[in-house]
């Protein structure tokens, strides 16, 4: 797609304007925190645990002390009793297990890359020289690896004063809840029964720009610059957990190069820095190498998840039971908890069955704590449900289209009340379904498998079904509350009109690569009928953006978006009282349009830009009228927003190698109102991209001591453009009701949708030598030994849809497909 | 990421940069392209004493020819290795696989003496020089010796070049009319080999006249796999006889296991690759 010139006339909404953040980014004037350098600064290297578990016997940091440039080297054991505790916003259950979490290790390390010591230098190179003087004693202690061990009362203990690995248990039950009805009931007399193990690999978020922070006390306030998500919450917490005072410290993220929630956290070296900068009353700043990110920022997903399903054999399904098993890593970060419960709400899909239980089990393991990751439980659901359904449909040798079309709620039938609690305002699925079947061409495909199918070709042909919805817009404050997250789901905005007619709109909203500046400018336009280019976006610093709560969740449009257009109507609001008094009629008798006020029925009017001049002069104005044109809103969204849509993958894998190829891609996302089509488009694709890197790419994966293995970008496999096909994207839009706009969210549309699309894909193409899974992600080796395992099994592996059997709950690999 | 402290010497002339090997002992190491040195020391998986960096020393780039040979100078970067038309025509395998080398940036840096010296048997260019029958030379203090390839690679990153000696120039039998083909089998585009099969075959009067055939990372260096040579001299350039000859890939093969690929897999693949390869390469 590219960007259209366009005239005046035109509302802004709709418009593919091409970014205006862009031409300075690309031509590098760029503000990173890296790039801040501050008079007598210092920079903090920080030395990290090479073991995964182990007590601290001894640090010796005598040598580093007397090293060229050193400052101060400090231990945990100098911070004890002023760090605090690293926060955690999300107590999912009452009797959650926290441990003491400190930001530099006291006593003991819980995983490989924990911090353990702080070295302050004059320059970058002899900080991290002193790291290598520093001399740490370890006395190893068993190490907690595998996540189903870890749950079992036998396992080694992470944090021996809890007594237990597993930090909560939460479950939904929709018996219990009153959404529908009793699952064990449905899997009893159900005709067909799945059950299912699927594993959510560990994955690592990175994000291009490396962390960094830089921390100012010599002002009134401390300054901290950060490569952050969320400027808002890092003051809150930075103020809760070393107890300064919150009006002492101003936070801003400055440009930051990309988060996908790796960024959404209050991370211990954001305290360190603070803590350092405080120690020697000078600035200090952090920048970490790639290796550093790798080990120490938190990863994303982590989950074994079993299912059972319950359908009839006409593919109706009647009830879906989830257990959960989700890793939480060492420690819980700032919403590692919540992140798997999210999934509750999500495992039901865009389907109508009657009955659901969700559990899930939160357990410490040795390894780098977990949290958000792009999409954050609702593509791990997404996924779960998705390779279910397609369970389905080889079980009954049914279409996988139509097992769900018997399944889906009908256009006709929003507002639907979901069996997870969940209200969906609005959706089309056939819709949606309906132009990606036809730009897919599903029938030929489904016709080229059968031949090759049948001419025994080396590469066959699957083909993969996603037809997803999610819920983004965190979110309703109630909804939150109800799920005992620690902060509200509010957004602010405030409008303000500049005495020359210019106009600063002000967001609680964070970018980090989204393009709220481009979008938020469009959205103001067109509400005041200025142009484009008069708007400016004030963002990411809490002085000049003194309330929100930052960009995660596919939030910040449904929001903060919603936010700013509703301050912009209280502009005009304002302005039509300021206007009536001047032009001596009632404001009743004012419309206003394209920036301008006129009285009906005459050609008097006066522009919006005359009315700031007005109100900036203050010579004339209604009684009560304070002499500014701004307005600020605090908006609370009602509901979530749900997009949706339908993936389809076409995958080629040859059975010779296990290699899988991409062969075509079409999806079309419904994600209501498009403010603008480029960066939707821009969403769209760098989304497909995660997604389809965890179906075939990406793992983290820790060798027997608990080392990382795939510690860097040449063992943790990010594909590029090169590796992955070209995508073919449209879009149906079915307004969301829940806000004036019509908008959903659409940042982690694709990553949700795509995953189960392409293993799904994967599993079709080879689903007739008797292969019913791959675990992710879908490597040629593995694909290769599923096949192989079905081969030499194939005298006793049933046909695919021979049956209403059901698969062995104790065998659900009984191809050897997982590997 | 900041590398230890190190000296750092940039000779012109090979017989300084030799006398700078010498005189920095036995810490010293040769930076060629960087393309593997240099992540190295920054993540301090490597912390030299000093290091001695090739690039001003412009004697050792460039291909001619010699004596019926090719001789590459190891300062010369894959990208002009790809480019030259010496080696397109006499050594087609070799350009062939340097085309397959990481990306444009590592391939305008990274030279061809670095990679056979690096001898990382995931490298794609130790096999075709293999296959190809190629001889180092090495000069040290005592001045230059040639050391042919089946002898240069020892072990997983360790050649017979000495610690005072330098890889100056990589010379390459003329292979004129030789067709080739390098099957590399990676993850994602950038990702090096899981397991790479160089093939170069002569077809003289409907047969296969004379056949090479090199295995990257089968192995802790390049394999060169005689069976499958022997089983194809005189065939026809069939399919038949060619997946008949693959079958002997794995012979003498020692493959590792890592998150990629497990050692049996690897023979797999070496087998269903060297058809590939020489289905390719012979036009089948």
């Amino acid at each position: 797609m590219t960007a259209t010139p366009v005239s005046p006339s035109e509302p802004e909404i709709g418009r593919a304007r091409r970014r205006k953040e862009d031409a300075r980014l690309v031509t590098g004037r760029t503000r990173w925190t890296d790039n801040m350098s501050l008079p007598g600064m210092v920079h903090l290297a920080v030395l990290r645990s090479p073991v995964a578990h182990a007590r601290i016997s001894a640090i010796d940091t005598t040598e580093a002390r007397r090293m060229p440039g050193v400052h101060e080297v400090v231990t945990g054991a100098d911070l004890a009793e002023r760090q605090g505790s690293m926060p955690c916003a999300w107590p999912v259950t009452p009797d959650m297990k926290t441990p003491y979490a400190p930001a530099l290790a006291v006593e003991e390390v819980h995983f490989a890359g924990e911090a353990v010591a702080m070295v302050a230098a004059r320059s970058a190179a002899e900080a991290r020289d002193a790291l290598d003087a520093i001399d740490v004693d370890y006395e190893d202690r068993e190490v907690v690896l595998d996540v189903e061990a870890a749950a079992r009362d036998d396992s080694p203990l992470v944090h021996e004063e809890l007594g237990t690995n597993r930090s909560a248990t939460w479950t939904f039950d929709s018996a219990e809840a009153g959404t529908g009805g009793d699952v064990e009931r449905a899997l009893r007399d159900a005709e067909v029964r799945l059950d299912r193990t699927f594993r959510q690999q560990r994955l690592i978020p990175a994000f291009m720009e490396p962390r960094s922070v830089l921390v100012d006390p010599t002002g009134e306030q401390y300054t901290v610059w950060s490569s952050t998500q969320v400027p808002h919450i890092l003051r809150t917490m930075i103020a809760m957990t070393l107890g300064v005072g919150e009006h002492k410290v101003r936070v801003i993220a400055p440009d930051v190069g990309g988060g996908f929630g790796g960024k959404l956290q209050v991370t211990p070296e954001e305290m360190l820095t603070f803590l350092m900068a405080e120690r020697l009353g000078r600035p200090v700043k952090w920048t970490e190498s790639r290796s550093e990110t790798m080990v120490s920022a938190h990863h994303g997903r982590d989950q074994v998840q079993r299912l059972s399903l319950a359908a009839r054999a006409d593919g109706t399904v009647t009830g879906l039971k989830v257990d959960l098993l989700a890793d939480m890593g060492a420690y819980l970060r700032l919403v590692t908890p919540g992140i798997p419960i999210l999934g509750a709400l999500m495992f039901n899909a865009i389907y109508k069955f009657d009955s659901y239980r969700f559990t899930c089990t939160n357990v410490f393991t040795t390894k780098t704590p977990t949290d958000a990751y792009r999409g954050a439980g609702r593509p791990e659901a997404t996924f779960a449900i998705e390779r279910m359904m397609d369970e389905l449909a080889a079980e009954l040798d049914m279409d996988p289209l139509e097992v769900r079309r018997r399944n889906w709620i009908n256009h006709d039938e929003f507002p639907f009340d979901t069996v997870a609690g969940l209200t969906y305002d609005s959706g089309d699925y056939e819709a949606a379904t309906d132009r990606a079947v036809e730009m897919f061409g599903y029938q030929q495909l489904r016709d080229e498998q059968l031949r090759r199918r049948q001419r025994g070709d080396t590469v066959q042909l699957g083909i993969g079904v996603s037809t997803f919805t999610e819920m983004c817009g965190l979110a309703p404050s109630r909804v939150l509350g109800s799920l005992s997250y620690g902060a509200g789901g509010w957004e602010h905005s405030q409008v303000r009109v500049l005495p020359t007619g210019k106009v600063e709109v002000v967001t609680g909203t964070s970018p980090h690569g989204q393009g709220h500046v481009t979008a938020w400018s469009q959205l103001v336009a067109d509400r005041l009928g200025v142009p484009f280019e008069d708007v400016e976006v004030l963002h990411g610093d809490t002085q000049s953006s003194p309330r929100g709560l930052d960009t995660y969740g596919s939030r910040s449009l449904a929001v903060g978006g919603v936010a700013a257009v509703r301050a912009s109507d209280r502009v005009i609001d304002k302005a039509r009282s300021i206007a009536a008094h001047l032009l001596e009629c009632s404001e009743q008798d004012l419309d206003f349009s394209a920036g301008r006020f006129s009285v009906r029925g005459t050609d008097r009017g006066m522009a919006l830009t005359e009315v700031a001049l007005a109100a900036f002069t203050a010579h004339d104005l209604p009684e009560g009228v304070e002499p500014n044109l701004d307005a600020e809103v605090s908006h609370d969204p009602e509901n979530f927003s749900f997009p949706h849509g339908t993936h389809l993958c076409a995958a080629e894998v040859d059975t010779e190698t296990g290699r899988v190829r991409i062969r075509s891609y079409v999806c079309v996302d419904d994600v209501g109102t498009v403010v603008n089509p480029l960066v939707v488009e821009g969403q769209v694709h760098g989304g497909l991209a995660q997604g389809i890197a965890q179906a075939l790419y990406e793992e983290a994966v820790h060798d027997e001591d608990g080392t990382l293995t795939t510690a860097t970008l040449a063992d943790y496999l990010v594909p590029s453009a090169v590796d992955l096909p070209e995508f073919h994207t449209d879009r149906t839009e079915t307004d969301a009701t829940s806000n004036p706009l019509g908008v959903k969210g659409v940042g982690e549309a694709g990553t949700i949708a795509s995953t189960p699309a392409v293993v799904n894909a994967v599993v079709d193409a080879i689903r007739h030598y008797g292969v019913t899974d791959v675990r992710m992600p879908c490597s040629p080796q593995r694909v290769w030994r599923a096949l192989s395992g079905a081969r030499a099994s194939s005298a006793t592996a049933a046909e695919s849809g021979g049956g209403l059997g059901s698969v062995d709950p104790d065998q659900p690999f009984p191809t050897g497909g997982d590997r | 990421m900041i590398p230890a402290e190190f000296d750092y010497v940039a000779p012109s002339t090979v017989e300084e940069a030799v006398r700078a090997l010498r005189d920095a002992g036995e810490d010293a190491k040769v930076l060629a392209g960087g393309q593997s040195l240099l992540p190295v020391l920054r993540m301090r998986l490597a912390a030299p004493s000093t290091v001695v960096d090739l690039g001003k020393v412009s004697e050792m780039r460039g291909v001619r020819e010699e004596d019926g040979n090719l001789v590459i100078g190891a300062m010369t970067t894959h990208h002009e290795v790809v480019r030259d038309g010496l080696v397109n025509e006499h050594a087609s395998l070799l350009a062939l696989a340097t085309r397959t080398v990481a990306d444009p940036q590592v391939r305008h840096r990274g030279t061809l003496g670095g990679s056979l010296a690096h001898a990382d048997p995931a490298g794609d260019l130790l096999a075709p020089v293999l296959a190809l029958e190629g001889e180092m030379v090495l000069a040290g203090p005592q001045g230059r010796r040639t050391v042919p390839a089946d002898e240069f690679f020892v072990d997983h990153f360790t050649t017979a070049v000495g610690p005072e000696e330098l890889l100056v120039e990589v010379r390459v039998p003329k292979h004129t009319g030789w067709s080739a083909h390098y099957e590399k089998f990676n993850r994602v585009a950038q990702a090096w080999s899981v397991v790479g099969v160089a093939a170069t075959v002569l077809v003289e009067d409907g047969r296969i006249a004379r056949a090479r055939v090199g295995l990257t990372n089968m192995g802790s260096t390049p394999v060169r796999a005689h069976g499958v040579e022997r089983a194809l001299l005189g065939a026809s350039p069939t399919g038949e006889a060619v997946r008949r000859a693959a079958e002997r890939a794995h012979e003498g093969t020692s493959p590792g296991s890592d998150a990629s690929a497990d050692a049996d897999y690897r023979q797999h693949l070496a087998e269903v690759l060297t058809g590939r390869a020489l289905a390719t390469a012979a036009g089948v």
